[in-house]
């Protein structure tokens, strides 16, 4: 019955001359969205509003889930258009819309009509009382209220007349594409997609950095990350992965450093060759999923002896997530029971019983210079050997 | 080089057995049930097949059942001898060591109201006989034993564990898990007291998918799958007509030349063995003369952990498996292993070797060279 959804969008309405901007990626980003559903669409913009209309047939789930994975959506209402023939036939449409919308009678309503179309007989304030006076006489359960009703039914009269009072919560945020690309490090933990999925909300274009560690790691393992990029991308379009091989670093920091300080000295070298790969694709910043005290790694202690090798911004959304709030946005965008899997990530495989949680940085950066010798030509070969896998959603 | 020694988790598939499986599926494609020509031809591929298998194993060709596997002809087993002999007692008896197909159908059972023993293993991984005979109650109506363990390769006293059995109360269904010791020994029911036994055609160099049950037929059993009414209501469900005949030309196969390939098999594995010796602080589990599995090799290397070692191992085109990697991919410490009594640090070091009839000795000699190299290698680097 619906034909069309009108695409509510919040924040960037009030972007003021860049508004355009907005709009013209949003709308880009919900034609790729729609690539993904059976069906054909026409995305277009008509005063100051985004509709899509359904030119063929369409699954009706199939086309909100997905539009449900465009940031810069705050809301999906689903319409009926009709022809004007009328308003007794308009009357009547509605009210077996009621009829079709809300099996359920015992409900508040309210009409509200705009009238765009200036030449309509009724105005504004008579198509609402007329309206709603002929929804009465059909169902005499329903009842008036016009503060804060149950179903606002909205009848727009413009070349056609437009029905709609549902609104399905979209994701919110910013349309990918209007802020620029971060490089976000994937492992195959439950943080990392969700902190990619985070930025990405605010507009950023998504790469990832994955390291790989065979024979300590399994292709199993790497197959995760790429799923997981995979399940990411359907919210961020195509994500390019980086995958790097760590092995070789690994062991010489193994052979060269305190175990107890593995960890760290390990995570000072991803975020380098993160920001290195970074800086060379044109990121704006490095993406990791860390949160307070969660790990030894991820103490503040710890947090900051990380950061001190980037010169670049590091966004950490989850920051001051707690663990369950993480796993209920993996639940969310469905990446939790991938990230569970149990296959060992890089992280794990060397991790001391008792690393440090207070890391010394001059310490660590003392330690550090045992590995001066070969480590520059490691950290080239792992760069030189960067495999690069272009991750998409299918259909 | 590839070498390929998980053969315990499944087998190459013998040419002659796909290319008259792909012969079937193109030409005698018919359904079985069918009342024209092409369902009779097919039909006479299954009978053609069941009469091979009946042979082989000395027993009537109606008593053999084809299924998808060793996991569903272990369902029929138990679920199907437990629902049509609860009357009679609602006690059964199994071992620690069996394959999950096993083990989780037992306990679905419990949760249906039977009662089950587990009797425990040596440090050979073999139960004794007089456990068995102080398990044996009035109650009792089924006993499940494992042929040949899958993950040490440990062999159980089938047939005397039978004569027991139908000594104590011959009404006492005995049905043997033969999934890994099919095609390795030569298995006859009828003079093993053997009432039931499960075999999977993917482990014999046959498809995957396909199996059968031998059900003797003289004892009650009910089906747990219903439809259509094929294999005499024993299995609705059209049969597998390409599958059946695979399994059945690959155990033919296997049976022209049994003895010499097993013969080869020991040899192969004597040999292994010699060499992994060689390698200071390793250890192998279970037995490893010919009182074992021809094809099974459990070993523990102390320092290394099994899935690392695997992925070494697959560096160089070695296959192996961690513990039994025949179950699932989930990294779980192995229940026979505990059995028998490995010790706590070692459970996590243990890699399974498994060898078949395409398993040459310059593989092996391969494969004893790489453990050399990558064992102190990977010793250097330990988790603290």
């Amino acid at each position: 019955m619906f034909t069309a959804f009108l695409i509510k969008y919040a924040e960037i309405g009030v972007k003021g001359k860049n508004r355009y901007l907005f709009e013209d990626a949003l709308v880009q980003q919900i034609k790729y969205a729609l690539k993904r559903c059976e069906g054909e669409f026409k995305v277009h913009k008509t005063q100051g509003r985004i509709y899509v209309d359904a030119l063929t047939d369409f699954d009706f789930d199939e086309t909100v889930d997905n539009l449900k994975t465009v940031f810069g959506i705050s809301g999906i209402c689903p319409v009926v258009y009709v022809e004007d023939e009328g308003f007794e036939k308009l009357c009547d449409t509605v009210v077996k819309y009621i009829a079709d919308v809300y099996p359920e009678k015992n409900k508040t309503f309210k009409v509200m009509a705009r009238r765009a179309r200036k030449n309509y007989p009724l105005d504004s304030m008579e198509i609402n009382r007329e309206m709603g006076g002929a929804i009465l006489d059909a169902y005499p359960e329903m009842h008036v209220d016009v503060h804060n009703p149950d179903i606002v039914l909205n009848i727009e009269i413009r070349e056609k007349i437009y029905i709609y009072s549902e609104i399905i919560p979209g994701p919110g945020g910013m349309p990918i594409g209007t802020a620029g690309k971060a490089m976000l490090l994937l492992s195959g933990g439950i943080d990392s997609p969700v902190a990619g999925y985070m930025i990405a909300k605010r507009g950023v274009k998504i790469d990832a950095v994955y390291f790989h560690a065979p024979p300590y790691t399994s292709e199993r393992a790497k197959q995760k990350v790429v799923d997981l990029a995979k399940l990411v991308s359907r919210y961020t379009g195509p994500i390019y992965l980086h995958v790097i091989n760590f092995t070789d670093i690994q062991l010489y920091i193994y052979e060269k450093c305190p175990h107890e300080e593995l960890t760290i000295i390990m995570r000072r070298l991803m975020m380098k060759i993160a920001e290195h790969i970074a800086k060379e694709t044109e990121c704006l910043g490095l993406i990791t999923g860390e949160s307070i005290g969660q790990v030894a790694s991820q103490t503040m202690h710890s947090l900051a002896a990380t950061n001190e090798v980037c010169t670049m911004p590091v966004y950490r959304p989850l920051i001051g997530f707690d663990k369950q709030e993480i796993v209920e946005v993996a639940e969310k965008i469905n990446t939790y029971e991938t990230s569970i899997l149990p296959y060992e990530d890089c992280c794990t495989i060397f991790v001391a019983k008792h690393p440090v949680t207070k890391p010394n940085l001059n310490m660590i950066k003392k330690h550090e210079k045992n590995l001066e010798e070969k480590i520059d030509e490691l950290v080239k070969t792992a760069l030189e050997t960067d495999e690069l896998i272009i991750v998409q959603c299918d259909k | 080089m590839e070498v390929y020694l998980d053969n315990s988790a499944t087998t190459k598939c013998f040419k002659d057995v796909a290319e008259l499986m792909s012969e079937i599926m193109c030409e005698d494609y018919g359904n079985p049930s069918s009342m024209h020509n092409k369902g009779m031809q097919a039909e006479t591929r299954i009978r053609t097949a069941k009469e091979i298998i009946a042979k082989n194993l000395k027993v009537n060709e109606k008593e053999i059942l084809f299924t998808s596997g060793g996991t569903e002809s272990d369902n029929i087993a138990l679920i199907g001898s437990a629902m049509a002999n609860y009357r009679a007692g609602r006690h059964l008896i199994t071992t620690k060591i069996e394959h999950p197909a096993i083990l989780q159908t037992m306990k679905y059972l419990e949760e249906q109201g039977f009662e089950v023993t587990y009797l425990p293993v040596d440090k050979n991984g073999q139960i004794r006989l007089a456990d068995l005979e102080k398990a044996i109650t009035d109650e009792t109506i089924l006993v499940s034993i494992m042929h040949t363990n899958n993950e040490i390769g440990a062999l159980q006293p089938i047939e005397e564990a039978g004569s027991l059995i139908k000594r104590i109360n011959p009404n006492i269904i005995f049905h043997v898990d033969a999934v890994q010791g099919f095609g390795k020994f030569r298995i006859y029911p009828k003079r093993m007291h053997i009432d039931l036994l499960s075999v999977s055609g993917h482990k014999i160099h046959g498809p995957k998918g396909v199996g059968f049950l031998y059900i003797n037929e003289k004892i009650k059993i009910k089906p747990i799958i219903f439809g259509g009414g094929q294999q005499k209501g024993m299995r609705s469900g059209t049969e597998n007509v390409p599958g059946v005949a695979g399994l059945a030309k690959a155990i033919e196969m296997i049976y022209a030349d049994l003895d010499t390939d097993v013969e080869k098999l020991y040899r192969l594995k004597e040999h292994f063995i010699q060499g992994v010796k060689q390698i200071p602080d390793v250890k192998i589990n279970g037995l490893t003369g010919r009182d074992s599995a021809p094809h099974i090799v459990s070993v523990s290397i102390r320092g290394i952990r099994s899935e690392v070692m695997l992925h070494a191992l697959e560096e160089k085109g070695i296959y192996v498996s961690a513990g039994s990697a025949c179950a699932s991919n989930k990294p779980q410490t192995s229940e026979t292993l505990k059995a028998i009594g490995v010790e706590k640090d070692l459970l996590d070091s243990t890699i399974r070797f498994s060898f078949s009839d395409f398993t040459t000795v310059e593989e092996i000699d391969y494969t004893l060279q790489a453990l050399q190299e990558i064992v102190p290698m990977l010793r250097k680097y330990v988790r603290h």
